[in-house]
């Protein structure tokens, strides 16, 4: 079962997918399931303005904590809101601040890691002892500092300081990834060839280092999506995420919810398995694409 | 062993010193100003002397970095403070929400080995048959449910099929421990499904590369139960990567922690956590996170030792 030593750090050094990367998701019945939720999501959030069967922002005292009906199909919450719509809605939320925070701390983790493993000397050392000090404090810990200390900054309806604040846990994960990635990449000779040549350390870092690390960042980017989503969704329901009305899921699971979902439970129900569908979907796509990079991390051998 | 110890501790000093400094300044950046709330909360509108006299009261006039150096001061001897809301010792606040938070953690980790060991373990004897898949969506889902849901809709269906409710307040699981351990269990299987959904994940995998080893095929040939084989063989060596797990992922357990307080209404340390955060009181956040990074620190050391009492191979030094 094991293979050599040589070819494992053939794998660890040069992360190269075994073929067409889609060919092998779609092979694995619970990762091209993921994707296929995956795209799904993604076309009922950004269709949910023309698909949404009600204003999720309308409120009908008169027709409040509904049972599921044909009129409302998830019911409706104590302001009378149609939880559908409002699910819909939330999608958009959740992917919007899910991928946009996992790509932009993903994206951060990737350059400190290659740069810091490149510059290497007391740049690296450096880099390296802030990122340790980042990874010691729990990730929801960190954002929620964050996002107490930062407060709101709305640039079109996106509060971009909750989106730093979940992005800011990542990049130390990242980063740490990218750096050992970099620092066997660093002693290949292409890198000292375009040492030779005169490139820039930019160019080197963004166009000769950079795309050899595409594998692990892919596989990270899509993992921490859903861990983002997680977050966004905690933050939320404890009142420190996105603020009221905008329609996001962990917010409707927040403040007097639980004890109406006592007699009416579709309240908590439908959120909550909007929520772990997206985080499943993601899990498993993201687990596929490890095995296609990562041959070696194979669940199941 | 005694050097080992000395030294992990010298080691955990600077990244304590990293935090605290951190910490400091991201919260410094806060644009919320304590003083005006809290004078508001208390009604009406502060005047601009009554305000300025608050802030010299509680030392916020004072240039960032002779705060910062109090703060370190005041680290130094573990004085962290007092609450600019409730005017106690930071400290106290802190030792007294403590508890219960512990209690949670420890009953979440519990459950998440008591499921993990077994289900992992078994799973990864039989990899690709039907239990082995049963395990696996087990995990999957564990994975994929956010912790607070699932502690919500633990308590719906305990109310629903049972007509039962955990008692209201908070007792102690020393002076009370029947009532006290029927508030903690909801919260701790909410929490330690989640954290069992990874350590099934590793302990299988382990499992699955320790079963091809040679000295399993050797405790085979020489006619071993599968039974002893399993028992006596491959769990203490599948066992070192999953207690690496433990270490690692505490961050997210504590992450749920500070979440599950709120739905089980539990007074720990997220529910001050949160508390703070609401009220910008930076001096407790501040504090919690100094509390919160220790624990985190100290359980990866535990793990470090724990490796030796597992595994004779492993010499700490």
């Amino acid at each position: 079962m094991r293979k050599s030593s040589a070819a494992t750090e053939l794998w660890t050094t040069l992360p190269k997918p075994r073929g067409p990367v889609m060919k092998h998701i779609l092979g694995q019945p619970l990762g091209a399931l993921g994707l296929v939720l995956i795209v799904l999501g993604f076309v009922v959030a950004f269709a949910a303005p023309w698909i949404a069967p009600y204003d999720p922002l309308a409120t009908d005292y008169g027709n409040a904590i509904a049972p599921p009906s044909f009129a409302h199909w998830m019911g409706t919450d104590s302001f009378g809101r149609d939880l559908l719509s409002r699910i819909l809605f939330g999608g958009r939320t959740a992917f919007l601040i899910g991928v946009s925070a996992s790509f932009i701390g993903c994206t951060i983790g990737l350059f400190v890691g290659i740069t810091s493993a490149y510059a290497g000397g007391w740049v690296d050392a450096i880099v390296e002892r802030f990122m340790e000090i980042l990874l010691a404090i729990p990730i929801t810990v960190l954002a929620l500092v964050l996002v107490s200390s930062l407060g709101r900054n709305m640039v079109y309806g996106v509060d971009l300081n909750l989106v730093f604040a979940i992005a800011l846990p990542i990049i130390p994960k990242m980063a740490r990834v990218a750096r050992s990635q970099a620092l066997t990449i660093r002693n290949l000779s292409y890198i000292d060839a375009a040492v030779t040549l005169g490139f820039s350390d930019l160019r080197i870092i963004v166009r000769h280092m950079a795309p050899n690390i595409f594998g692990p960042y892919i596989v990270m980017l899509t993992a921490f999506i859903s861990q983002a989503i997680l977050i966004e969704a905690s933050l939320s329901y404890l009142g420190l995420g996105v603020a009221e009305p905008t329609p996001s899921w962990g917010l409707m699971l927040a403040g007097n919810a639980f004890n109406t979902s006592m007699t009416a439970p579709w309240i908590v129900i439908y959120p909550g398995l909007a929520i772990a569908l997206v985080v499943f979907a993601f899990s498993m796509f993201g687990d596929a694409l490890r095995d296609v990079f990562d041959p070696k991390a194979r669940a199941d051998r | 062993m005694l050097q080992f110890i000395g030294r992990r501790l010298l080691l955990a000093l600077p990244t304590l010193l990293g935090v605290a400094t951190l910490t400091f300044f991201m919260l410094h950046v806060l644009p919320g100003d304590l003083v005006e709330t809290m004078l508001r909360a208390e009604g009406g509108n502060p005047s601009v002397e009554l305000v300025a006299a608050e802030r010299a009261r509680l030392g916020l006039d004072q240039p960032l970095i002779v705060q910062y150096f109090e703060f370190l001061k005041g680290l130094a001897v573990l004085d962290l403070g007092q609450s600019h809301w409730t005017g106690k010792p930071v400290a106290e606040e802190i030792f007294s929400r403590l508890p219960v938070t512990l209690e949670v953690a420890a009953l979440s980790m519990i459950v998440a080995i008591a499921l993990a060991i077994p289900l992992g373990t078994i799973a990864g004897m039989y990899p690709g048959s039907t239990v082995d898949y049963a395990i696996r969506s087990f995990a999957i889902a564990g994975i994929a449910l956010p912790s607070f849901w699932f502690g919500m809709v633990v308590a719906l269906a305990m109310l629903w099929y049972f007509n039962w409710l955990p008692p209201l307040g908070t007792a102690s699981l020393f002076k009370n421990p029947l009532t006290a351990l029927q508030q903690l269990i909801l919260p701790a299987i909410a929490v330690g499904y989640r954290y069992s959904a990874i350590l099934i994940r590793m302990m299988r995998s382990s499992v699955i590369e320790t079963m091809h080893e040679d000295f399993v095929r050797t405790a085979r040939a020489k006619g071993l139960a599968m039974r002893t084989i399993i028992r006596r063989h491959v769990i203490p060596n599948s066992l070192l990567p999953t207690i690496t797990m433990i270490g690692l992922e505490f961050a997210l357990l504590v992450g749920s922690l500070v979440v599950i307080e709120q739905v089980f209404s539990l007074n720990g340390i997220g529910r001050l956590f949160i508390e703070s955060v609401s009220r910008s009181d930076f001096i407790v956040i501040q504090g919690i996170v100094m509390v919160l990074t220790l624990i985190f620190i100290a359980v990866n050391f535990l793990v470090d030792l724990a490796y030796a009492v597992i595994d004779p191979r492993i010499q700490l030094g």
